[in-house]
């Protein structure tokens, strides 16, 4: 089990199509990928749950990886985010 | 087939004029989901039914999204690419999978999943994650529709045949954007008020429409011949031979009067003892342009900003403002536009940031306290006004201000856009005229402190009328109290006027108060200078004023001030207007 704090930092936050972008990034590894914010905590491969997250600029995010990619894992779905998802800056 | 009895719906006029023809329902909000417990032969072909349900659901909402995209614009038909991105969420659809293999229907399946997710979203605060739930609900309601084989909702609109009168209990711009608009007559919800989707679009489109019917879906079937009268708020389904007749005739009379009326398009609006006044129009989209022109309105005195806000992903940027706003300069020049900053809150949402729950909105977070507080978002709508004023023919309006600070701020912040923009060479108009809406009470009391500030006062009628009467007319049980020709309003407006006047400034007024022909004649006999009115009543304010004597209407607007009963006010302006400009008395 790894566990990382990460803040997002891009403008928009964690709209619609970050969202999706993360999704899509988390599900490609094996490993379980949770995100935890203040007290409530959502699976990272699931838009629905992402969704709920509201995942302003400024929030500070815990990403909870376990399972055997879960190095990759955290890599890379902290690295998106910190890349502000690849969007114009 | 048995002659139908004659039903009448009340509810609230959206968009004026009348409509008859072939009704046709959308589905209601509460879909059916049957229960079934399958038999382990059954799972296969439950697993088959459930995977075609989700790729035709897919199939139409691409196709959907690239006609929006082409019809409407991208910013239209991201609502779709939200739509599919939850339709393909894995987690979800192998849950529904997993209790399929369990034993549950598709139909059972699917819906509790989804509905969890769209409750657990829904049970959030924030306006914004609201609208994904909404996102989630459609889907769902599209999957169960393609599952139970009779699909009706807004995509049969996209192939309508004949003209039809939609009904349904409510319209989101997802409906509206798939619909074959030229084939509608007219919109007819349950649900709703004048500032609701479905009347915007319908007078943007200029078709009528009443909201806020309460049951009219359980009234009518598709098929059913039906009345839309939006100028009066009523809907007739199934009507008598004599209300057939009497109806057809009005749309004759109708349609004689508003074309007759076009024919002075370009006459100016001046009475007949040589008083004049401005007529200018209310738009809230750059898309209303074509009507400002066509009905003949020397300008716009409102353009409401908050629909560039709302309903899309993310703030627009400076760059795309710019853009609306040189559009919207361009096509109405040389006359103004006056754009008003900003004016979320109340029941405007906001989409794109994050905003507790207010208790009360009305007086919340809103106007100039929320672009004062948000200079960023403040600045780059100045930064993109004042570019596109470069033509010369714009002005700028701040909402909400309730103090002299207020203003002051504002101004400030204006002027530091202004050197920003001097430093990087950016044109604009130095003498760009800035006035402010006096619509709160505060305002109106302090108009001689703020006039000094300002080049002009616009009156919003309709918050000045509710924050004064102190009743919220969205509100059925005191809808009753709001009145614009209570001596209450008609003083806070006189104040206004006379402030204005002694302190050089020009003052107009840009509530519902301007498109109505009796409270217009009011406003002119108190000396307003510009009424600012929807753009398709501004010809028929303008034959008003070309009919009548400022000198009456200013004797009737004394009268009224004196403290005279509304009703009282309303005959005798009836009467006087009524001696020159018959064709009024509907």
């Amino acid at each position: 089990m790894l566990e990382r704090n990460v803040k997002i930092t891009n403008k928009l936050g964690l709209h619609l199509r970050a969202a999706a972008l993360l999704v899509k990034t988390a599900s490609a590894f094996e490993s379980d990928v949770r995100i935890r914010r203040d007290d409530i905590e959502v699976d990272a491969k699931s838009i629905m749950g992402v969704l709920g997250l509201e995942g302003s600029m400024g929030v500070d995010l815990i990403i909870k990886v376990d399972g055997r990619d879960e190095d990759d894992a955290l890599r890379a779905v902290v690295g998106l985010i910190e890349a502000k998802f690849e969007e114009e800056e | 087939m048995t002659a139908k009895t004659e039903l009448v719906f009340n509810g609230v006029a959206a968009s004026p004029g009348i409509a008859m023809g072939s009704a046709i329902v959308l589905e209601k909000q509460d879909l059916r989901v049957p229960l079934r417990r399958l038999e382990s032969g059954d799972i296969d072909g439950e697993m088959d039914r459930l995977v075609s349900a989700i790729e035709d659901s897919k199939t139409q909402l691409v196709n959907t999204r690239n006609e929006v995209a082409g019809d409407m614009g991208e910013s239209y038909a991201r609502i779709f690419d939200a739509h599919i991105m939850i339709l393909e969420d894995k987690r979800s659809i192998d849950e529904v999978m997993t209790k399929i293999r369990g034993g549950h229907n598709a139909e059972f399946a699917f819906n509790s999943v989804f509905l969890r997710h769209e409750k657990e979203l829904w049970e959030k605060g924030d306006v914004y994650i609201k609208d994904r739930a909404g996102d989630i609900r459609d889907v769902r309601r599209r999957v169960l529709s393609n599952l139970s084989g009779t699909r009706r909702a807004a995509g049969e609109l996209r192939n309508l045949e004949s003209d039809v009168i939609v009904i349904a209990h409510d319209l989101s711009p997802a409906d509206t954007a798939q619909m074959r608009k030229e084939r509608v007559l007219a919109f007819a919800t349950d649900i709703g008020g004048r500032t609701s989707h479905t009347a915007i679009m319908a007078r943007s489109l200029e078709i009528p429409a009443v909201v806020g019917l309460k049951n009219v879906t359980s009234g009518v079937v598709d098929g059913d011949f039906v009345i839309v009268d939006g100028s009066r708020g009523k809907v007739l389904i199934s009507p008598s031979e004599d209300t057939l007749e009497k109806y057809s005739l009005e749309i004759e009379r109708y349609s004689r009067f508003t074309k007759g009326l076009l024919r002075f398009k370009d006459l100016p609006p001046v009475t007949i003892d040589g008083h004049p006044v401005t007529l200018s129009a209310n738009i809230e989209s750059h898309e209303e342009i074509d009507s400002v022109l066509e009905h003949g309105a020397q300008g716009i005195g409102l353009y409401r900003t908050e629909f560039i806000y709302i309903g899309r992903e993310g703030l627009p940027t400076e760059e795309e403002q710019y853009e609306i706003y040189e559009a919207v300069s361009a096509a109405v020049s040389p006359n103004p536009v006056i754009i008003r900053t900003m004016d979320l809150g109340g029941d405007k949402f906001l989409s794109a940031f994050e905003s507790p729950k207010e208790m009360n909105p009305y007086l919340g977070w809103r106007g100039i306290r929320f672009c004062l507080a948000r200079k960023d978002i403040f600045k780059a709508q100045l930064r993109a006004i004042l570019r596109a004023s470069a033509r010369g023919n714009v002005k700028i309006m701040y909402p909400m201000i309730s103090n002299l600070d207020e203003l002051l701020e504002a101004n400030a912040v204006l002027d530091e856009v202004k050197k920003g923009l001097d430093r990087e060479g950016q044109k604009f108009d130095r003498t760009c005229e800035v006035g402010i809406m006096v619509e709160t009470p505060a305002a109106v009391m302090i108009a001689r402190e703020l006039a000094k500030h300002v080049d002009f006062f616009s009156i919003g009628s309709n918050d000045l009328i509710q924050y004064a009467l102190a009743a919220d007319r969205g509100n059925e049980k005191v809808a009753y109290l709001y009145e614009p020709l209570h001596p209450a309003v008609l003083r806070f407006i006189k104040e206004t006027v006379t402030v204005a006047k002694e302190a050089g400034i020009w003052v107009g007024l840009c509530g519902e108060m301007s498109s109505d022909l009796i409270c217009a004649f009011i406003l002119l006999g108190m000396g307003v200078d510009e009424l600012s009115a929807s753009p398709y009543v501004v010809p028929e304010i303008k034959e008003m004023v070309r009919s009548v004597y400022f000198t009456d209407a200013e004797q009737v607007a004394r009268q009224a001030l004196t403290g005279g009963k509304p009703e009282e006010v309303r005959r005798i302006a009836m009467e006087t207007i009524g001696r020159e400009f018959p064709e009024m008395l509907l």
